[in-house]
C-alpha cells in the first residue's frame, strides 16, 4: 500500500460535527483536495468536537475537556485541517486562550494552534494552490462566513480557486462579508432575530441571480440552505471543498435526490 | 432611565414586526457603513491611527487617578468646578443642587448619553424644571416621550412621517413634510429656548487633562448654544473620558466622526475651558464637570477593562446585524448594541441582561470597525462565562452542556449517537430536508433542516479506507 516514495506532509482531517452527521461528501471532498496537493491524509478515529459550543455557552471548563480531547488526538501529526473556519479558528485562536494559566497545557495548545488551517487557507496559503481542475457548470455566488474571514483571514483564497474552476462563473453577492444569522445556537434561542437575518442573506444570494451559493462552513450553509428551501428557492447550496474536488454532481444541502441531474 | 433589558426577547421580536422601525433601520444602516467604509478607504493611516487610539487609551487606563487629578485642577484653575459622582444617584444630585441653588426654570441639554444613563431629565422635571433638548435627534424622541434608540443618532428609529405626526402635534399646523421645513420648525422653537435657559447641559466628548478643556463635537451647533447662552454650564461625562492632551483629543477626534458618521470630520467641534473671563463676549456665568463613575471603576482593574476604552462613535452598533434587525430600543436601557450588551449587564447587573450577551451571533463585525479596538465578541463571550459560572443561566441550558460535555469526552459514544442522529433524520426526511422537528422547533420554525445522508462520514470513511 506504500508504494509512494513521496512524502507530503501527513495532515490529520478534522470531520467537523456537522460535516460528520449531515454532509460527509464534504470529508471525502477535503480529503480528495488535500491528496490531490499531496498530502497524506488520515482521519482519526477518536475525534469529537472542538468544543466551540461549550466555549461560546460560557462553560470553559467543558471547553478545556474537548481541546485536551482534541490536542492529544492531534497533536502528532504534520498539520491538523478541517473545512470549517468556525472550528479551525477555535482551535487556532482559543486553545491558547483557554489555557492561558496552565503551564502544562498551554505549550500544548501553542503548538496545536500553529499547525491547524482552514481546508481553503491551508490550500492557498501552505500548499501554494492557485488552480483546479474542476468543473462547475453554473453561476455561483460565495458567503464569507464570519469566522472564517475575521478570524483566519479568508477571503481571496477560496474566490482563487472557485475562479479556476472550468465552467464556472463568480458573481458577488451584496453584504456578503455579513453574518448569515446561524451563530450556532444563536439560531436557536433567538429563532426571530435569527430568521430576519437569514432573510436578508437569502435576498441578497437571489438578487444575484447565481444558481449555486457556497462557503466555507456548514453552519452557515445548512442555515441558508434551509431558508432557501423553506421559501422554494431553487437555488443550490454547496461547501466550496465540494466544488473544487469536482464532488458537487450530486444534490447540494437540503437538495433532493430527484433535483440532480 | 429603568432598566427593561429582561424582556429583550419579547421587544425584539415586536421590533421585527414593526415596519416603519424596519424601514427607518434599513435607511439608516446602508448610509453609515457604506460611508465609514469610504472614509476609512480614503485615509492611508487609518488602520495606523485604531492602533494608535488603542494604545494610548490603554496608556490612559493605567494612569487614569494621575490624568483626572490633573484635569480637576486645570479645571479649577480656569474657574471651574469639578464634582465626583460615585452613582447615578449622586450625580442627579449634584446638578439638582446646582439648578436649585441658581433657582432654575428652564434647563437646556445638549446630546448626552451620561445624563440618560444618570436618569437625569425625569429628576429634572420632578423637581418642575422645564427640560429642553436641543439635538435635533433628541427633540423628536423627547416629544415621543421615548428613550433614545442609538448613541448617536438617537431617533434614528422614527420616519420622516412620524416626525411630521410629532412636530405637528407639538407645534401646531400646517403639517410640514419636507425635511428642510421640519429642521426650520425645530430650530425656531428651540432658540427661544436656549435665550431662556438657566442652565446649559452637555457630555463630553473628551476631557483635556492639560488644559481643563471638555471638547463637544456636534453636526447642528445646538451644544454650542447650549453651553455658551445659559448663565450655567454643566458637563456629563464618565470618568474615562479625560485625555492627557489636545493633541491626544484630536488623535480620537480624527477617528470619531470617520467612524461615527463617516465624516472627515463633524460639523462644530467645540472646546470649552472654564467660565466667561472678564473680557469674553460671552459664556457661561459657572462651569461645572460632573465625572460619573457609575460601575466605571471597577471595570477598571478587571477583564472589562477594554470597555473603558469606547469613545461612543455607534460604529458597532451600525454594524452590528443584530441591532439592524431589532433596532436599539430592544436592548432596553440607555446604550444598545455590542458596546450596550457589554455595559448594560456591567453597570446594571448580570442577571438584569441575561440576553444582551447572548443575543449575538459572536460573527466580530462590530470589533472589525472599532476605532479603538474593543474586543466586543470576546468580552461579551466573557460575560457568558461569568453568568454560566453564577448560575445565571437557564438550568436547561446547563443541563444540556453537562449531557453535551459527558457524550463528546467519549467519541465511541459519541459517534454510536451521531450515527443514529443521522440515520433517524435521513429516514423522517422528505426531498432532502426535515420541514418540522418537534425538539427543535427553534431551527424548524425559521428553515428546513437539510437532511443527512444516512451514514455518517466516519463510518463511511473507514469502511473505504479502513483505517482506525
Amino acid at each position: 500500500m506504500t508504494e509512494t516514495p513521496i512524502r507530503g506532509p501527513r495532515v490529520g482531517l478534522f470531520a467537523t460535527c456537522l460535516m460528520n452527521v449531515f454532509r460527509p461528501n464534504v470529508g471525502f471532498s477535503a480529503a480528495k483536495l488535500l491528496e490531490d496537493a499531496g498530502c497524506t491524509v488520515e482521519v482519526p478515529a477518536n475525534q469529537t468536537c472542538c468544543g466551540q459550543p461549550g466555549y461560546n455557552s460560557g462553560d470553559y471548563e467543558a471547553a478545556r475537556a474537548l481541546a485536551r480531547q482534541v490536542i492529544e488526538t492531534f497533536e502528532n501529526y504534520d498539520y491538523i485541517v478541517g473545512p470549517s473556519g468556525s472550528c479551525m479558528a477555535t482551535i487556532r485562536h482559543d486553545y491558547p486562550v483557554l489555557f492561558q494559566d496552565d503551564p502544562v497545557w498551554l505549550p500544548r495548545a501553542q503548538a496545536l494552534s500553529v499547525k491547524s488551517w482552514e481546508l481553503l487557507s491551508f490550500l492557498a496559503d501552505v500548499l501554494g494552490a492557485t488552480t483546479s481542475d474542476a468543473h462547475y457548470d453554473g453561476t455561483v455566488t460565495y458567503h464569507d462566513s464570519c469566522s472564517g474571514l475575521r478570524g483566519l483571514g479568508i477571503k481571496g483564497q477560496p474566490r482563487t480557486l472557485l475562479g479556476e474552476v472550468d465552467g464556472l462563473k463568480l458573481k458577488e453577492m451584496e453584504d456578503s462579508e455579513v453574518c448569515c444569522g446561524f451563530g450556532g445556537t444563536f439560531c436557536i434561542k433567538y429563532p426571530e432575530i435569527s430568521e430576519k437575518m437569514v432573510e436578508d442573506k437569502v435576498r441578497n444570494i437571489l438578487a444575484t441571480g447565481a444558481d449555486t451559493v457556497v462557503g466555507g462552513d456548514l453552519g452557515c450553509l445548512m442555515n441558508i440552505a434551509g431558508r432557501l428551501k423553506r421559501i422554494n428557492a431553487p437555488v443550490k447550496v454547496f461547501h466550496t471543498a465540494e466544488v473544487l474536488a469536482g464532488l458537487a454532481d450530486g444534490p447540494g444541502l437540503a437538495g433532493a435526490a430527484k433535483e440532480s441531474d | 432611565m429603568e432598566i427593561r433589558s429582561k424582556e429583550f426577547k419579547e421587544r425584539a421580536v415586536f421590533a421585527i414586526h414593526d415596519a416603519s422601525l424596519q424601514q427607518a433601520l434599513g435607511k439608516a444602516r446602508g448610509g453609515f457603513v457604506g460611508k465609514r467604509a469610504q472614509q476609512a478607504a480614503e485615509l492611508p493611516e487609518f488602520e495606523q491611527l485604531r492602533e494608535e487610539a488603542k494604545n494610548t487609551k490603554n496608556h490612559i487606563l493605567d494612569n487614569l487617578d494621575h490624568y483626572l487629578e490633573r484635569y480637576e485642577a486645570a479645571v479649577t484653575a480656569a474657574g471651574g468646578h469639578v464634582h465626583w459622582a460615585r452613582d447615578a444617584k449622586e450625580a442627579r444630585k449634584i446638578i439638582l443642587d446646582i439648578c436649585k441653588r441658581v433657582d432654575a426654570k428652564t434647563v437646556t441639554k445638549g446630546k448626552s448619553m451620561v445624563s440618560e444613563e444618570i436618569g437625569l431629565n425625569e429628576a429634572l422635571i420632578e423637581h418642575g424644571m422645564e427640560v429642553v433638548e436641543t439635538d435635533l435627534g433628541e427633540y423628536i424622541i423627547q416629544l415621543a416621550h421615548e428613550p433614545p434608540s442609538h448613541i448617536i443618532a438617537p431617533a434614528v428609529h422614527k420616519t420622516k412621517d412620524q416626525v411630521s405626526d410629532l412636530f405637528e402635534a407639538a407645534h401646531g399646523g400646517p403639517r410640514k413634510t419636507e425635511v428642510a421645513d421640519l429642521v426650520n420648525e425645530a430650530r425656531r422653537v428651540l432658540r427661544d429656548k436656549y435665550f431662556r435657559a438657566d442652565v446649559g447641559i452637555t457630555g463630553g466628548n473628551f476631557l483635556v487633562a492639560e488644559t481643563g478643556s471638555s471638547i463637544i463635537v456636534t453636526n447642528e451647533g445646538n451644544g454650542d448654544l447650549t453651553q455658551t447662552l445659559a448663565k450655567v454650564h454643566i458637563v456629563t461625562s464618565g470618568i474615562e473620558r479625560v485625555v492627557p492632551t489636545l493633541d491626544d483629543a484630536t488623535l480620537f477626534l480624527r477617528l470619531l466622526a470617520r467612524s461615527a458618521t463617516g465624516q472627515e470630520t463633524e460639523t462644530y467641534t467645540t472646546i470649552s475651558t472654564g467660565p466667561r473671563r472678564a473680557d469674553d463676549i460671552d459664556g457661561p456665568e459657572e462651569y461645572h464637570v460632573v465625572l460619573v463613575d457609575n460601575g466605571r471603576s471597577k471595570m477598571l482593574g478587571g477583564r472589562f477593562k477594554d470597555m473603558l476604552r469606547c469613545i461612543r462613535c455607534g460604529a458597532c452598533m451600525n454594524h452590528c446585524p443584530v441591532y439592524g434587525a431589532v433596532g436599539g430600543h430592544a436592548y432596553g436601557w440607555v446604550y444598545p448594541g455590542p458596546m450596550g450588551s457589554v455595559l448594560t449587564p456591567l453597570i446594571k447587573g448580570l442577571d438584569n441582561a441575561y440576553d444582551l450577551p447572548n443575543a449575538c451571533t459572536l460573527n466580530g463585525r462590530c470589533a472589525s470597525v472599532c476605532p479603538v479596538k474593543i474586543p466586543l465578541p470576546d468580552l461579551l463571550r466573557e460575560l457568558r462565562h461569568m453568568q454560566h459560572q453564577q448560575d445565571i443561566t437557564p438550568a436547561m441550558q446547563r443541563r444540556a452542556l453537562k449531557v453535551w460535555r459527558y457524550i463528546a469526552t467519549r467519541p465511541k459514544l459519541y459517534h454510536a449517537l451521531e450515527q443514529v442522529g443521522a440515520r433517524f433524520l435521513s429516514a423522517i426526511a422528505k426531498d432532502g430536508s426535515i420541514r418540522r422537528l418537534p425538539l427543535a422547533s427553534g431551527w424548524t420554525d425559521v428553515r428546513d433542516l437539510p437532511a443527512p445522508a444516512g451514514r455518517t462520514f466516519l463510518e463511511l470513511w473507514q469502511g473505504k479506507r479502513g483505517q482506525k
